[in-house]
């Protein structure tokens, strides 16, 4: 039974998992500092060179279960202690330099950072090389490479640099908050903040939803997760877990198709708003096409609204792959309406914090949203969705949509936007490769997301739009 | 007036969005658009009871095809 991709998010899972039981039993408090031994018990190390650090980073992941640096405005956190300083990184000398007699990349290196061995071979002397890559460049044997650190490869935004101490730091006003570099980090010495106390908290002072009613909306991209269970699985266990009831925020997705493809009418040229790291990313790097993001709230938020005006006193818990949907939470616009955001990964700490084997449950039901709504969750979906809104509202507009997945991607159009050299009116922009499927939050990913999240549209009930959203007035 | 239908997953597969729609056609046809506010709910903890239907907080379960009755019941007689 795979239940993650890797052994980093396992470590991750454990911590939640464990600081979860201790909340759930009124005794985080008394035992959080107890956290690291359990999970790392005995005088021997398994990851680091010794039980001792283990133990610190431990305390740090711990932490940031409970929420992390509420000074950081940024949902994304730096375990600096974590952080392996990654020796493989920057610019460095392979094999294939042959002692030349040239030494171009001596001659260009302005800091005198390059020294040769009595076989003639290039060296650099770290501690002098600004990693400027001009030697690189000028090497006819393409014999220095820049062996840069996963994070930051991961990260096309360009937000991680290396400071003093030579730990990842993350750059607030470039970060998209992605969590593309969360995933990525081999060390997993970054991670997204976690509101699992939150949700805990939401939970009991509800007293059995008698007090208010806690709403678990759960994202489409949820098809392709828990695959060892049945969907209907997770939706009891949810429910075990004490949530009242559980909504597709893929009714979200419905409601704004239909307002985005009326709105895209009017204004001839949009870019999506679902997304809400390709919307910073707008903000952050091309501000001057600001003006073009659809004004539509996210599927998510549009929901959320709408389960708040029928049920005023109503607590609304988002659960998807996502961890800039953490952030956008707390954006002011739609603070009233998410009370706080889980990914896949915590709800699985979540279930096993309270035992819950959902693949011993019975299967309940989930059926709110249409195809259309459900497939916003893949690459492509959104587009799909737009196009059918245009025909179901019998609106004369000619579609020519750009759907980008992946943030090179994203940029790719957004240039050609801003440069008025872009043949489409519409760009749909989603910052993860294959769209929500490929978020950070995920459990896991592979190839056959896509197909899941296809078979799971055409299982519902609602084949228009226009259906799903017909019993919302 | 004020009547309330499930929305949510186990009342729509059992219906709901019939109901919805045959409530929304009755209330126009007896001109009670003005009288009846008409509103979605995602759950009433009654899932077996589907499709659930209140009337000013008064419980009902009514069926797709149950629906008129229902209405000249609970809706038309008590307006």
């Amino acid at each position: 039974m795979r239940k993650f991709d890797t052994k980093v998010q396992h470590l991750k899972y454990k911590v939640l998992r464990e600081v979860a039981r201790q909340a759930w039993a009124d005794t985080l408090l008394e035992n959080v500092l107890d956290i690291p031994k359990t999970i790392v018990p005995g005088k021997t190390s398994t990851m680091r060179c010794c039980v001792y650090k283990e133990r610190a980073i431990l305390s740090e992941r711990v932490r940031i279960a409970m929420g992390g640096d509420k000074e950081n405005p940024n949902v994304i956190e730096v375990i600096d202690i974590a952080c392996d300083e990654c020796p493989a990184a920057g610019y460095e000398v392979t094999d294939s330099c042959r002692g030349c007699l040239a030494h171009r990349c001596e001659d260009v290196c302005k800091k005198g950072a390059i020294s040769f061995d009595h076989n003639h071979v290039a060296h650099i002397d770290k501690s002098k090389c600004i990693e400027c890559g001009a030697c690189a460049k000028v090497c006819p044997y393409s014999a220095i490479i820049n062996r840069k650190r996963p994070c930051q490869i991961a990260c096309k935004v360009k937000a991680i640099s290396i400071n003093d101490d030579n730990a990842a730091a993350i750059d607030n006003n470039k970060c998209i908050q992605c969590g593309a570099c969360v995933y990525q980090c081999p060390f997993g010495a970054i991670s997204d903040k976690s509101y699992i106390l939150n949700v805990i908290d939401l939970i009991k002072k509800s007293e059995d939803n008698s007090k208010y009613k806690v709403y678990a909306m759960v994202a489409p991209s949820i098809s392709s997760q828990f695959t060892y269970a049945k969907l209907g699985q997770v939706v009891k266990g949810l429910k075990e877990l004490g949530f009242f009831t559980v909504v597709e925020a893929a009714l979200g997705a419905d409601m704004v198709a239909q307002a985005e493809s009326k709105e895209l009418a009017e204004k001839g040229f949009l870019t999506s708003s679902c997304c809400p790291a390709f919307v910073q990313y707008i903000e952050k790097s091309f501000p001057q096409l600001k003006e073009f993001v659809s004004h539509n709230l996210s599927p998510m938020a549009t929901l959320a609204k709408y389960i708040k005006l029928t049920d005023p006193t109503a607590k609304v818990v988002f659960i998807g792959p996502c961890t800039a949907k953490k952030a956008e939470a707390q954006l002011e616009s739609v603070k009233p309406y998410v009370d706080t955001v889980l990914t896949f990964e915590e709800l699985q700490a979540l279930f096993d914090s309270r035992d819950i084997d959902i693949t011993a449950l019975e299967e309940d039901v989930l059926d709110n949203a249409s195809y259309y709504g459900r497939i916003f969750a893949r690459s492509g979906g959104l587009s799909d969705a737009v196009k059918q809104g245009l025909i179901e509202q019998n609106i004369d507009f000619e579609l020519k949509a750009i759907p980008c997945d992946g943030i090179e991607a994203c940029r790719t159009a957004l240039l050609r936007k801003s440069k008025n050299v872009l043949d489409a009116n519409f760009i749909e922009g989603m910052a993860c490769v294959g769209g929500c499927i490929g978020g950070a939050g995920c459990l896991t990913h592979g190839e056959k997301n896509k197909s899941q999240v296809d078979e799971y549209g055409k299982e519902a009930l609602e084949k228009t739009i226009t259906d799903a959203v017909s019993l919302l007035k | 007036m004020k009547v309330t239908v499930c929305i949510g997953s186990s009342c729509h597969i059992k219906g709901s969005r019939q109901v919805v729609e045959q409530l929304q056609y009755l209330i126009s046809k007896y001109n009670l658009t003005d009288k009846v506010e008409l509103a979605g709910t995602f759950c009433m903890g009654k899932c077996q009871q589907g499709v659930c239907v209140t009337v000013n907080e008064e419980f009902f379960s009514v069926s797709p095809e149950g629906v008129e009755e229902f209405f000249n019941n609970n809706i038309l007689k008590k307006v």
